[in-house]
């Protein structure tokens, strides 16, 4: 297990972040226009001013590396938009918000979702899996920027059940994490009903079955475990989805998350915070599907001698 | 009154066009300490008909009628819970394909204890002291050792005698073996049926030994029975049935087998079966 | 050839009766058109355009004239919803269309090389798979002008990856087949080989896959423009619909109502199509009847 985490971890999550910021980096350095141009017109010396401060007049592989070790030790480099702030503080400033709403929403999803796919596969055709699946095709075919403010205008402005501005008290929580979970949740049902479904089939379940165990022992003991697979395997491209997918959630709700940073700077073309934001949602990325690989080993013994290469050719 | 009796039973699938009669009034019966083989072609109905008697085949969408008794339990139409009772305990089951027929997620140690677990409510720990136990009598070596190993880890001869140690574990009164050594090597086949003969021995257990293969089933069964296409066609003793084949079916498979067959008649294959397919079998 | 190329034919006829038979993907693909359709024919016969502001008469109710209402601005919001599917579709099909190319070829010619080639070309896939894409998305929209030709590149240059692993796998499975060993026999040159005889058999997948696509591609533009990334006003798309719909929710929801819906019956028409799709071709199903 230590050699399979070695192994993913330098093999693959290191590589990864590596390639990801040379990209990242090499794409914003090589762009057209300088980062400073802007409406405005700046005379040639403020500019040439301006690039010398940033360290922006020497050759892009000594920019890289110089912003690579800082990015090592935490340092994002500084706003070129906002004098004075850098881009570790202005995402920091907002990145709890929104790791907060994603914590939930995925918390959300595995739990709704697991559940309408293991009561689906356990009748397959029955009354219960026409609702889970009929839920989950809404789900997915409803978006959260349509489901979030249908539900704000149900259940707050008419109802008035619900707040749907703001990220204070718990009832704060509710709408937006339905929002943004949902969809997930849809997939993980959908992708639980599937494994199940498949598992159910193999012939080690008859042998279960043989055996005389009770058909929930057989749901619980024997299918389960294979069947949660391709659910496990969902969750990093899930939560990567869930950390996007909060920005719109955010604007909604009127929610003080990274959301707004982001687009701001986007709009602002304050290169150094999106690529901030890049390096830090790559790493999320990486952390997150290192975690999965190692949560499908353990689930998974025939993973676990190999080495790796368990999650290719789904 | 018999271990086992079987009188009769008809399976029938429901198709998109009509119906397909899988096991069609099958009638045998089974004494304590018995063997039983049941041979026939693939698609013959003979494993939908043991299937049928462990409750393995999901009706509907099958059609199952009949009546089936074991120890004075009819088996068709039984409670689940009275079932499940005699499943893994009364009656145990191997099956033809050892590679899948194990939990690829479970270590070899849980799954044989499994039936103790629950049958006996015995906790993890006797319950895997037992497993390995088995595991010696079915001749594992290294038993102790090996116990912790996970089923990708076994050969397939080796994972088939797990199976066996794993139906033996609570004394079933009646093993069902279908086509338990088909995929395997022919040396290995051996070992198996060798197995199979001395625990059945050993333990006075019954046993029904579903085999496409003639040569395999005379060698483990006293009782020999025929079915094609869903029909028992003849039924008896092993050694009264090779010398006197009352079925032209039967007569047919004889010729073909070179080990059975009478010395000096030259090997035959059998017509029927070159130009007629049975309908629709799964 | 001649029988293969019927029994490719009829395999086709077969697939076709199978979605035929299939009630909701029929519904799927009739409601998909008539969608389509509206949005392509409707702003031509519009008496208004998407632009033209009526300041006094903003915020109006549905009614004779205006059948959906109008905007904050007064601008004509059934116009503006229809121009704004064009954008999505246009943009769906765009960039559907170069990850199609890009993931094709890229699929295509990873699973016929095999070996060291394939390899590499696969873990740079891997790679890339673990970027965070709509953040890159946004990143290239910082980088260059937000224009509508850009995002079409921007995200069907990050769409390709999933394409050229199913194709790869696929084209993996053919290369071992006879027809294809005849191909090199006969001493076709490997990208005829490959274009020619490889690439058709991988049709049906490729069209199950580019149903999945197409409402993944409208939900990210309808995202971005939702965030203010996507679509400069006055144009308008679906997602910057929703948004200025929501601006005036408490007061007239129709507004966010009206994109919403058009937004999500989309989305439910390609699911039952895709669905539909993948029962009438799935290879796993067809195989048998081979």
């Amino acid at each position: 297990m230590i050699r399979f985490l070695f192994h993913r971890l330098f093999f693959q999550a290191l590589p990864t972040l590596f390639v990801l910021a040379a990209l990242s980096f090499l794409l914003v350095r090589l762009a057209p226009g300088s980062p400073f141009a802007s409406e405005r017109e700046l005379p040639p010396q403020t500019l040439e001013a301006l690039n010398r401060a940033y360290g922006l007049d020497q050759p892009v592989p000594v920019q890289f590396f110089r912003y690579l070790s800082g990015v090592v030790r935490g340092d994002f480099g500084p706003s070129l938009r906002m004098p004075g702030r850098t881009v570790a503080e202005l995402i920091l400033a907002k990145l709890p918000v929104s790791l907060e709403l994603g914590f939930w929403s995925l918390l959300y999803a595995v739990f709704v979702g697991l559940t309408l796919g293991v009561l689906a596969a356990v009748k397959p055709n029955g009354a219960g899996d026409h609702v889970a699946m009929t839920l989950a095709l809404l789900g997915i075919c409803i978006p959260a920027m349509v489901m979030g403010p249908v539900l704000a205008l149900i259940f707050g402005l008419r109802l008035e059940w619900l707040p749907v501005m703001g990220w204070h008290t718990p009832a704060d929580r509710i709408l937006p994490v339905i929002t943004l979970g949902s969809t997930y949740a849809s997939y993980i049902a959908r992708l639980a009903r599937g494994g199940m479904l498949e598992e159910l089939t193999r012939d080690y379940i008859r042998t279960a079955r043989s055996k005389g165990l009770s058909e929930a022992g057989i749901l619980v003991k024997h299918a389960l475990r294979g069947g949660v697979q391709p659910v496990v395997s969902f969750l990093g491209p899930a939560a990567a989805g869930l950390l996007t997918g909060a920005f719109v959630v955010e604007q909604i709700f009127f929610i003080p998350g990274l959301g707004e940073t982001i687009v701001n700077a986007a709009l602002n073309r304050d290169q150094f915070v999106i690529l901030g934001c890049v390096l830090l949602f790559g790493s999320f990325m990486v952390f997150f599907n290192t975690l999965v690989d190692v949560a499908l080993a353990a689930l998974n013994p025939r993973i676990r001698m190999t080495g790796g290469k368990g999650r290719h050719e789904g | 009154m018999s271990l086992l009796s079987v009188d009769p039973l008809s399976v029938v699938f429901p198709l998109r066009t009509g119906e397909f009669t899988a096991v069609d009034q099958v009638r045998f019966s089974l004494e304590a300490g018995e063997t039983l083989g049941i041979v026939g072609e693939s698609g013959s109905g003979k494993s939908v008909c043991v299937s049928c008697l462990m409750g393995l085949v999901p009706s509907p969408p099958a059609r199952i009628s009949g009546k089936a008794m074991f120890k004075g339990v009819s088996m068709l139409d039984a409670p689940a819970e009275t079932l499940r009772k005699i499943r893994g305990k009364e009656i145990s089951m191997i099956f033809q394909d050892p590679m899948t027929s194990l939990n690829p997620y479970h270590r070899i140690v849980d799954q044989i204890a499994e039936p103790l677990r629950i049958h006996e409510g015995l906790s993890r720990k006797q319950a895997r002291i037992r497993a390995v136990d088995a595991m010696e009598a079915v001749g594992i070596p290294e038993a102790e050792k090996r116990s912790r190993a996970w089923p990708h880890e076994f050969s397939g001869g080796m994972r088939q005698r797990v199976m066996i140690a794993m139906a033996m574990i609570t004394r079933p009164a009646l093993l069902i073996a279908d086509e338990p050594t088909t995929a395997l090597d022919v040396t290995v086949q051996r070992q198996i049926l060798d197995l199979i003969k001395t625990l059945q021995r050993e333990h006075g257990t019954a046993v029904l030994f579903i085999s496409h293969d003639l040569a395999v089933v005379a060698d483990v069964c006293e009782h020999l029975a025929v079915m094609r296409r869903g029909v028992m066609v003849e039924q008896g003793r092993t050694a009264d049935i090779l010398r006197t084949p009352s079925h032209p079916y039967t007569r047919g498979l004889l010729n073909c087998h070179p080990a059975l067959h009478q010395a000096g008649d030259p090997l035959r294959v059998m017509p029927e079966l070159l130009e007629s397919d049975s309908p629709g079998a799964p | 050839m001649k029988g293969r190329g019927a029994a490719a034919y009829s395999l086709r006829r077969d697939a076709w009766a199978r979605l035929i038979r299939n009630r909701m993907a029929v519904a799927g693909l009739l409601l998909l058109c008539l969608t389509a359709g509206a949005c392509v024919v409707g702003p031509w016969i519009s008496p208004f355009t998407y632009y033209e502001q009526d300041l006094f008469n903003t915020n109006a109710p549905p009614d004779g004239t205006h059948w959906l209402g109008t905007d904050e601005l007064g601008r004509d919001l059934l116009t503006r919803i229809l121009v704004g599917g064009r954008i999505s579709f246009a943009v769906a099909l765009a960039a559907t269309l170069v990850s199609l190319v890009i993931g094709v070829t890229y699929g295509g010619i990873s699973g016929y090389m095999g070996g060291k080639t394939d390899a590499v070309m696969m873990r740079i896939v891997d790679v890339l798979y673990a970027l965070p894409f709509t953040l890159f998305v946004i990143l290239l929209i910082t980088l260059f002008e937000r224009n509508i030709l850009l995002l079409f590149v921007a995200i069907g240059a990050v769409e390709w990856l999933t394409m050229a692993r199913i194709v790869r796998g696929q084209v993996m499975g053919l290369r071992q087949q006879e027809f294809i060993e005849a191909c090199q026999v006969l001493g076709y040159s490997q990208a005829r080989t490959l274009f020619k005889h490889v690439l058709p058999n991988v049709l049906g997948t490729i069209l199950i896959y580019v149903t999945l696509t197409i409402p993944g591609v409208m939900l990210l533009e309808a995202f971005l423009s939702f965030l203010g990334l996507g679509v400069q006003p006055p144009m308008a798309s679906w997602g910057s619909l929703i948004k200025e719909g929501v601006a005036q929710m408490e007061d007239a929801p129709g507004q966010m109502l009206a994109p919403s819906i058009a937004l999500s019956l989309t989305l439910f028409a390609l699911n039952f199509l895709g669905d539909g799709l993948r029962d009438a071709l799935d290879p796993r199903r067809t195989e048998g009847r081979r």
